[in-house]
């Protein structure tokens, strides 16, 4: 998940390499670094925005690391989602449970469906639906992607995914 | 000068077009050092064999007029071991689940010591480790650019254009009815029984449209791109194939709202081959309309480099095997 931090440094050297490390030892992927060397709090220190990648899990064990540093955090913003597809699906789309076929994409924890759009012409008839999905990275988002071309083979329905451009 | 003696075996669209463009193009082959004599044409009624070089005009007025060129009763496999030529121009209709009669024809011009250049997509589906063995112990030619995307030059610009490049992926609309159907179901706002019936009309889908409309033309082409460019041995059991008989107007319209467009897809990786209705931005360069067909080729130097054109059509396909007799002697 990507994640945007505000920390506060102490304004003696070294102190952004001990804000740094605990990132890069967790796997963390830094994304952007914002360090207003000129301004500081009203506690003296330094603020410094960061945005990285990380795994869920790994958070809590950053900030304590970063406490343990002597850094300040001051605010963390996590995004959670960060790849975003569109997928259709055409079939008896309500007839097969489309609240099961949402959940089997919601129970994987990584990504949600966050829009429906449903289209049924006539009872009897194939209805169409176009899906957003969310989920926490690219990886993720094939992977619920390939959940649902499963769910889709068991009852019956066309999967029509986006190109391979689209979500890598 | 370089003297080059060909059969063309079928003669049907293809066929004819190779004979027109040979007309046309006689002057230029020979600015090349080819100086190319057709010695037989044959259909599938017989077939005419002139040693000295058949008047293509001719042949061609008289396939128009009488529905065939034979003048004796020669078989193309006849004519294939029994007329001594250099190379068979292979343009029989594709047979998907023998390689009928082009198989035969193409493993007789081997052994006879032919080059073959074919525009026919069944051997190539069902035979092809086969056949590259058998052209490699005849020390002959085998090229095949006419049987993936028409005139768009896709294996050729791979294997030469390319060279060096690792290919990582190659992902495209390979069929140029099913683009024709989906494209005009969006412009018209009509179902898809209406679209095929009306592409059925313009001749540009056949009678029986399942070979185009259900994957499988499209499927034999990944067969191919697999087996020629990813040094695969697939065949048409390795393909994951879903065709476009179930795409609703409603689910155009709904790809329409997000900014797409469904077209035909065909993708071949190293680990996956699929054909597959997909979801393609608007703006991509692989959403094109009509009857083209396009194909974006992934590499590890060059990037992506996305090539269109006619996939079918009997000038533009003959325009991919006339290149191919041209590389042949150009070495």
């Amino acid at each position: 998940m990507r994640v945007s931090m505000d920390i506060e440094l102490k304004d003696t050297p070294g102190q952004l390499l001990l804000a740094l490390n605990p990132i890069s030892e967790l796997k963390g992927n830094l994304k952007s670094i914002v360090h207003h060397h000129e301004e500081r709090t009203p506690r003296s220190t330094i603020p410094v925005q960061l945005v990285f990648e990380i795994e869920p899990a790994n958070l809590e064990v950053l900030i304590g690391r970063l406490e343990d540093n002597g850094i300040g955090v001051a605010r963390v913003d996590e995004k959670r989602f960060t790849a975003h597809g569109a997928v259709l699906l055409i079939g008896h789309i309500v007839h097969t449970d489309i609240q099961d076929t949402i959940d089997t994409i919601d129970k994987t924890g990584f990504a949600e469906v966050v829009n429906i759009s449903l289209s049924m012409p006539q009872i009897d008839m194939r209805s169409s639906a176009s899906l957003k999905i969310d989920a926490v990275g690219k990886n993720e988002l094939h992977e619920a992607i390939s959940v649902l071309r499963q769910v889709a083979i068991k009852k019956d329905l066309v999967v029509i995914e986006p190109i391979e451009a689209e979500i890598s | 000068m370089r003297k080059v003696r060909a059969s063309i075996i079928g003669f049907g669209s293809v066929g004819q077009g190779v004979a027109e463009v040979l007309l046309r193009k006689g002057d230029e082959l020979k600015s090349l050092g080819i100086d190319l004599d057709v010695v037989a044409i044959a259909d599938s009624k017989g077939s005419e064999v002139n040693l000295a070089g058949i008047d293509l005009k001719a042949a061609l007025g008289r396939k128009r007029e009488f529905g065939t060129v034979a003048i004796d009763d020669l078989t193309g496999e006849d004519v294939i071991k029994s007329v001594d030529h250099d190379i068979v121009i292979e343009t029989t209709p594709t047979d998907i689940e023998t390689g009928g009669i082009g198989l035969v024809n193409m493993v007789a011009a081997f052994e006879f010591g032919r080059h073959v250049v074919t525009s026919n997509k069944g051997p190539l589906a069902l035979k092809y480790r086969e056949l590259v063995e058998a052209a490699k112990e005849a020390d002959r030619k085998l090229l095949f650019e006419a049987t993936v995307g028409g005139a768009m030059p896709i294996i050729n610009l791979v294997r030469d254009t390319l060279a060096g490049n690792e290919i990582l992926s190659v992902e495209g609309i390979l069929n140029g009815t099913c683009n024709y159907i989906l494209t005009r179901m969006m412009e018209e706002h009509a179902s898809y029984e209406q679209m095929l019936a009306e592409s059925q009309e313009l001749g540009i889908a056949e009678t029986d449209p399942t070979y185009d409309v259900e994957g499988i033309d499209t499927a034999c082409k990944l067969v191919i791109l697999a087996n020629s460019i990813f040094n695969q041995d697939a065949t048409y059991q390795d393909v994951d194939v879903t065709g476009i008989t179930k795409v609703t107007l409603e689910s155009l319209s709904l790809a329409y709202d997000e900014g797409y467009v469904i077209k035909l897809i065909g993708e071949v990786k190293k680990d996956r081959l699929r054909v597959s209705p997909r979801l393609v931005p608007a703006s991509h360069p692989l959403a094109v309309g009509g009857t083209l067909n396009v194909a974006s080729v992934s590499t590890d130097l060059a990037g992506t480099i996305t090539v269109t054109g006619r996939g079918a059509g009997s000038i533009e396909t003959a325009s991919a095997i006339l290149s191919d007799i041209i590389s042949i002697y150009k070495d």
